[in-house]
């Protein structure tokens, strides 16, 4: 791929783009698409595990079937698409604040505070990440506001180093030492000179973050750690179809493919990112 | 050469201490009561006492500490609170399971995930690159848990071929030693294949990804120059130096094998140390989970020490001075 080439020619790019935006989209448009809410359930014997594509007993159209409960599969996933979407931001946005901080700390201040604050960050990056999860999620009472919590507390070391080394590298290119040199001061260096500079890596960041927050999210959930049920998430859904593996696959199926979907979307875009910045 | 080694062990045995204490104060913040837990809803606040001071919680937070670090680095565990059996036997019966499942997946996932890549970046470019490229994206994708219950509805439910429970039948002990080991095997076959294919695309990208890096390098113009076959060029030149930094990600990738290992153990049922902590957070049992804890941490250090002999015999540039 050329280096100057718009990011709209990058194939990935572009399906990455329509992968999200097609996900968010549905996550807006829930109420619009669905026939309502996610929890509603008729009768319960006459709408339970139906095929999807089938129409029941009241009229109503199951595009990917229902649940054992009689739930409609789709409003489920669309509603559920919201949790996700929501969940997977907000995280990356706190460990975005918080690597960076830590990062821009370690870089711009020098001596003790910076080691402590560089060795914070590596034992961070060798705790195994679903273990802290695992116990944050179960020791205190399971929220949506937990999770995002959880997730942008464990998610932030790969963003502080990133940052650091970045930082440190264009500290010392002229334009910054110039700028120091003309009395900036290093808050006025650090947001003037070197955040926008880290811009484009950050947003690579940021998107490949996005997709393993959501597969973590989920995963919580998954585990009855996450989002409760009866409000959907995808995590809870696969959950739930695990019981009907054999009547009704389309339960898990659904929100797995979407799960899926939305990942590869993030790393696509991502990728596309990436080598637009360091070019083969 | 042996002095670098002995910094990285202490420096990992720094890191499980901070994983303990860590979740030892955590334990201590959390809301929750193990002692109301343990002795039922209908006991009296008397007895919910008793069994606090019996279980040593009515002393002050340090003295804790201290008492259990001190009998914890002798290799006291304590009893689990939920079963009431030694948290080092618990464990001991956990780990190899986990160090098993961990290592023949990493092993099934580099092997093929290298082979991907390389195929990838010697066709770099054109229709079968990008398919392939499609492929990885897509596995490395996949959430764990939700392919291995896909893989159980085809091979346990649909085709009948494997089990997808425990890492053993429920005969096995009376089985021949050739038939148990082949027991053993088709219980593995399932979760090893999970965690392998989830690992198999994130190495194929980033063995792609560093091979393409090489692309143009002055050795391998030489290599070539001299009469090498480009496929002598490619696994001998090529591959080689794409591994180092291979070798990395495999030292930084293991906190994340590790993690997915506690969803497939779940799902499996496989007796490892991730199904363990997951059912001893879920009892808020302290004892089994301050030890899983320190278990998983000593696991991924032990490995990350291990990636790093591994760079330092791919690398010999690596061999001296800056292995520290």
């Amino acid at each position: 791929m050329r280096r100057d080439s718009p990011l709209g020619r990058d194939g990935r790019a572009r399906l990455g783009a329509a992968l999200l935006a097609g996900v968010v989209l549905v996550a807006v448009l829930a109420p619009l698409l669905t026939t309502g809410d996610p929890a509603a359930q008729h009768d319960v014997v006459a709408t339970r595990l139906l095929t999807p594509f089938t129409t029941d007993r009241f009229g109503a159209f199951h595009l990917l079937g229902t649940d054992r409960l009689g739930r409609d599969v789709w409003t489920r996933l669309a509603y559920g698409a919201r949790v996700s979407l929501a969940v997977g931001t907000l995280a990356v946005v706190l460990s975005l604040t918080i690597g960076v901080s830590v990062g821009a700390a370690a870089a711009l201040l020098r001596g003790w505070l910076s080691t402590a604050l560089l060795a914070l960050t590596d034992f961070a990056l060798a705790v195994p990440r679903v273990v802290l999860l695992l116990l944050l999620a179960a020791l205190w009472a399971p929220s949506v506001m937990l999770v995002v919590l959880v997730l942008g507390a464990t998610g932030w070391m790969t963003v502080a180093r990133l940052v650091y080394a970045e930082s440190r590298s264009l500290s010392a290119r002229p334009f910054a030492e110039s700028a120091l040199a003309l009395g900036a001061g290093r808050a006025r260096l650090l947001v003037r000179h070197l955040l926008p500079n880290l811009l484009t890596p950050l947003v690579v960041a940021a998107a490949l973050g996005v997709g393993n927050a959501i597969l973590l999210e989920a995963g919580l959930s998954f585990l009855g750690l996450g989002v409760q049920p009866p409000a959907p998430s995808w995590g809870n859904m696969i959950a739930a179809g695990r019981d009907a593996l054999m009547d009704a696959p389309w339960i898990a199926g659904a929100p797995g493919v979407a799960l899926v979907l939305v990942v590869v979307g993030c790393t696509l875009l991502g990728d596309a990112l990436q080598d637009r910045l360091s070019p083969p | 050469m042996l002095r670098p080694l002995l910094l990285r062990a202490a420096a990992g045995l720094a890191v499980v201490w901070g994983v303990v204490t860590l979740v030892f104060l955590l334990l201590h913040v959390a809301p929750g009561d193990p002692a109301a837990l343990l002795v039922g809803s209908a006991a009296t606040p008397a007895q919910i006492l008793e069994q606090r001071r019996a279980l040593g919680l009515d002393r002050p937070l340090p003295a804790q500490y201290a008492a259990w670090l001190g009998r914890f680095a002798r290799g006291d565990w304590g009893t689990s609170i939920a079963s009431g059996r030694p948290v080092r036997a618990v464990l001991g019966r956990a780990w190899p399971a986990t160090a098993r499942l961990v290592l023949l997946s990493l092993l099934l996932s580099y092997a093929l995930g290298i082979g991907l890549g390389v195929v990838q970046a010697s066709t770099g470019g054109t229709r079968l690159d990008t398919a392939l490229s499609t492929v990885s994206v897509t596995l490395f994708a996949l959430p764990g848990y939700w392919l291995g219950l896909m893989l159980v509805m085809l091979f346990t439910y649909k085709l009948r071929l494997l089990p997808a429970f425990g890492a053993a039948g429920l005969d096995a002990e009376f089985l021949p030693a050739g038939a148990r080991a082949l027991d053993a095997l088709r219980h593995l076959a399932l979760p090893v294949a999970t965690l392998a294919i989830i690992g198999l695309g994130g190495v194929a990208r980033f063995v792609r990804g560093a091979m393409l890096d090489l692309r143009g390098s002055l050795f391998l113009v030489t290599a070539e120059a001299k009469g090498l076959t480009p496929g002598r060029v490619l696994v001998h030149h090529a591959l080689r130096n794409a591994l180092i930094p291979v070798l990395t990600l495999l030292g930084l990738s293991l906190p994340a094998v590790f993690s997915g290992a506690v969803f497939v153990e779940t799902i499996f049922a496989w007796p490892g140390v991730g199904r363990v902590l997951v059912e001893a957070v879920q009892a808020r049992d302290y004892p089994v989970v301050l030890a899983a804890a320190a278990v998983s941490a000593a696991l991924v250090v032990a490995g990350n020490l291990l990636a790093e002999l591994l760079t330092g015999w791919a690398d010999p540039r690596l061999r001296t001075s800056h292995a520290a």
